[in-house]
């Protein structure tokens, strides 16, 4: 944590114990464990990816269209040829993205207006409230549909609009957070070793909201993935030939009905995989966020 | 009546079996009220919840028996338990506010208990429930039938616990800790209508409480626990004149009474002699005319309605109250976290009150006025170890970095007698003296000249409240420091101050020097206060 290295030396025990506490909490549930192996794959296929697939996921074969898995294809080839198994993986990358930038973006803003809307009550508080009832009410999807089509397909507004659809549940949850705290004894305490508010609000207030920040984030990095695919599945965002699961899906989907199966299969299991993986992860980084868990 | 005998009750926890409870017999005769007195810990409130059989998950009477009225409770069926809970044995529990159901009216929730022992029907509940709360001496009873229980105080809401705890008429009564949090006058008017309830009706008592003073008064014998055993057992008068175990021994000096000095509350072999201090004649703090007023929804609220009072260099003084007094408003708005509605705060000369309290962290003064809070572990935050709590600061308000902020920390740490181990600690790592301890080396790390003390051994064991007091005591000699000590207990204050200042309902009622005010009170509240804190017998002197 920055707070925690800036606030006081950190020490070499501290930084052992951190490893040692996060060597625990997978022990102790393994499916954390298995939920962290999984991620380091995904992240693994994100970066080096592009380098080790067997086949170029844009070089189209027409001789070899639609074929079941096999040794030389192990998910099969798609209606062009091309590989499915390296479309899958290549398209790792910019799944991972969209989702993390998106929910980094929502992470930020979201804790901002939260914190403050937390911190300092009264019409601030009032009118953020009522701000964030509004882009709730929509349904969320149609929202971010509308956000893409108007301000143009492209990767950036997908993660622009999945954002922005994700933005009042991180601003909610902090602000509950930090107004439960915002007359505790250690807030008072900081204040009295002449801290300013924004500090005492930046370094002592919001690190404590942190624990439950983390399970929302890993379900929304969850949701995000579904909803960039979502939007690529109905022609919004990222346009073929790119290789991104939502759009293999998309395509493939067509071909169920002639049983070529395998070009809808397999994209979705790993946007299946991911989305398990993101979501499995909640409460191990909840876990070795909150130093209360430590004994 | 109820025998227990050689009871061990155990929790299973990440690092295996934990034994609370280590194989304890005592016998209970009817009509008796007994005393349980231990420190947290000791294993006191987990012996009730056996006998009630409401142990925590994980928890399990191991071995023993624990005999009532012929029924064994540790075999009898879930469902005998529930004829016995509430009909045969009932039990008060420590947060009033915590143990009524905060969206129910109390009177519902009196005939709530009382149909499920079908001792009302849907007919005469409502009758029943209304005489239960008159039982208690509750005015207006029929009003008070509807109310909500955020709607009532906390010496209200122990009133209606307690009703509901008598409804059903049981034999038998556990009080675990009733009076916790309560004000000290609540308190005796609450043990005092408890005592007079289970002497009418001829029951049985078992009272759990930590204060021996309030044991010895309320109780007909009492066993002291220490870490799940029994270590004594005896009358009152003869447990505090003439205790034969070490650990009664030291409970009962650790407990601040009239007539002791702050030394004698230490284990005989730690009382070295009181620091000597000087007070100077010039004041440090003056407080003038100082008012708090809120704009609530009926109108104004005066929290505080213009106070004035003195602190001389070097000087301590005790600042007295109930709850609601004006006494925490007082100390946040000398300390700069509330604004003043009108007043003067003199700090040397210079007004506190006209520098706002929002701007105030960055001000050079910020430094020597400084706070010790009430509740140690909320104080700290959780995410901090010890070092980064006391470091903090020293980094907003001094230059020192790296190493030598490293050794400030720890002459800190050895000052307040923290273990410098413990440093790299979390808070929920740490007791709740070393807890104190952080605090207090928080507070005096910028070098305060005026320290405010906000109760900071009210949620403290007697043991570790007596070593605080006395840390404190050393530390304002050896830092020449001045204290306005908060706190309701008067024994505490007479330890510690050489003034005191008895507020209520926002305004001063009297102030003077220790010995005037609590020896020869001259007004009516010091003198109920005054009589209201338990009292334990005193030790004759051989």
């Amino acid at each position: 944590m920055t707070d925690q290295t800036s606030t006081a030396p950190a020490t070499p025990a501290a930084r052992h114990a951190m490893a040692a506490h996060m060597l625990y909490v997978c022990r102790e549930n393994p499916v954390t464990a298995a939920s962290f192996v999984m991620f380091a794959f995904f992240i693994l296929s994100a970066l080096i990816g592009p380098y080790v697939v067997p086949y170029d996921p844009l070089a189209t074969n027409s001789a070899i269209a639609l074929q079941a898995p096999s040794l030389a294809h192990p998910f099969g080839t798609d209606n062009l040829g091309r590989d499915v198994f390296s479309r899958v993986i290549v398209a790792t990358r910019l799944d991972l993205i969209i989702s993390v930038l998106a929910v980094a973006i929502s992470f930020v803003i979201g804790s901002i207006l939260g914190a403050i809307s937390g911190y300092r009550g009264g019409w601030i508080d009032s009118v953020l409230n009522r701000v964030l009832d509004t882009i709730m009410a929509f349904p969320l999807f149609v929202l971010a549909m509308g956000i893409v089509a108007a301000m143009g397909n492209s990767v950036t507004n997908i993660i622009i609009a999945t954002a922005i659809i994700n933005i009042p549940f991180y601003a909610r949850l902090v602000r509950a957070e930090v107004s439960i705290r915002r007359e505790a004894g250690f807030t008072l305490a900081a204040k009295l070793a002449g801290n300013s508010d924004l500090r005492v609000l930046a370094l002592h207030i919001f690190p404590n909201s942190l624990p439950p920040m983390m399970v929302q984030v890993s379900l929304n990095l969850g949701w995000a993935i579904l909803n960039a695919a979502g939007l690529s599945f109905i022609g919004l965002g990222v346009k073929p030939p790119t290789p991104e699961w939502g759009i293999m899906v998309a395509e493939g989907a067509n071909y169920i009905i002639s049983g070529e199966w395998w070009m809808a299969l397999f994209p979705g299991l790993w946007l299946l995989l991911a989305v398990f993986t993101f979501n499995l992860m909640g409460d191990g980084l909840r876990d070795i966020v909150d130093p209360r868990r430590r004994t | 009546m109820l025998s227990i005998h050689d009871l061990n009750v155990s929790f299973r926890t990440r690092r295996g079996d934990v034994n609370a409870v280590k194989g304890i017999s005592f016998d209970l005769a009817k009509g008796e009220r007994l005393g349980i007195v231990g420190e947290s810990g000791s294993g006191k409130s987990v012996t009730s919840y056996a006998l009630m059989r409401i142990l925590d998950a994980g928890g399990r009477i191991a071995a023993g028996e624990a005999v009532y009225s012929g029924i064994d409770l540790r075999r009898a069926s879930e469902s005998a338990m529930k004829d016995i809970r509430g009909r045969e044995i009932s039990m008060i529990f420590q947060n009033p506010r915590a143990a009524l159901n905060p969206i129910r009216k109390v009177g519902h929730q009196i005939e709530d208990v009382l149909r499920q022992h079908a001792q009302a029907t849907a007919a005469n509940a409502k009758e029943k429930a209304i005489a239960a709360l008159e039982a208690v001496r509750i005015n207006d009873a029929a009003a008070r039938y509807e109310a909500y229980p955020f709607e009532l105080s906390g010496g209200m809401c122990q009133r209606i616990v307690i009703a509901i705890a008598l409804a059903c008429n049981p034999k038998l009564l556990i009080a675990d800790e009733p009076t916790t949090g309560l004000d000290i006058t609540t308190q005796k008017t609450v043990m005092d209508l408890v005592d007079d309830l289970v002497r009418a009706r001829g029951m049985s008592s078992i009272l759990i409480t930590h204060d021996l003073g309030l044991a010895s008064q309320y109780c007909d014998r009492i066993v002291v626990m220490k870490d799940g055993l029994i270590v004594e057992e005896g009358d009152p008068v003869a447990l505090f004149t003439n205790p034969q175990h070490p650990y009664t021994n030291r409970l009962v000096e650790a407990t601040p009474r009239r007539g002791v000095r702050i030394r004698s509350l230490l284990p005989e072999d730690q009382r070295t002699p009181e620091p000597p201090r000087t007070i100077g004649n010039d004041p440090l703090l003056d407080v003038i005319n100082l008012k708090k007023t809120y704009m609530g929804k009926s109108g104004p609220v005066h929290a505080v309605k213009g106070i004035s009072f003195t602190i001389r260099e070097g000087e301590s003084v005790g600042l007295v109250g109930e709850s609601g007094c004006g006494k925490s408003t007082t100390s946040a708005m000398i300390v700069r976290l509330l604004e003043a509605s009108s007043g003067q705060i003199l700090y040397r000369g210079e007004d506190l009150a006209t520098l706002p309290a929002l701007q105030f962290a960055h001000h050079p003064l910020r430094s020597k006025i400084q706070m010790v809070f009430q509740d140690a572990t909320d104080s700290l935050n959780p995410r901090h170890t010890a070092r980064q709590s006391i470091a903090e600061p020293l980094l907003r308000m001094s230059k020192l970095r790296g190493d030598k902020l490293r050794a400030r920390v720890e002459e800190l740490a050895t000052l307040t007698g923290l273990p410098t181990h413990l440093l790299d600690r979390f808070p929920h790592q740490l007791s709740g003296g070393q807890k104190a301890r952080v605090g207090i080396a928080r507070a005096i790390a910028p070098d305060p000249d005026l320290l405010i003390l906000d109760e900071p051994t009210a949620a403290l064991d007697v043991s570790i409240q007596a070593l605080v007091l006395n840390l404190l005591c050393d530390l304002r000699a050896r830092l020449g420091m001045s204290y306005l000590f908060v706190s309701h207990d008067l024994n505490v204050v007479r330890l510690l101050c050489d003034k005191v200042v008895v507020m209520k309902g926002g305004a001063i009622v009297e102030a003077g020097s220790v010995s005037d005010v609590m020896d020869a009170p001259s007004d009516p509240y010091t003198r109920e206060l005054l009589s209201a804190a338990p009292q334990a017998p005193q030790r004759s002197i051989a």
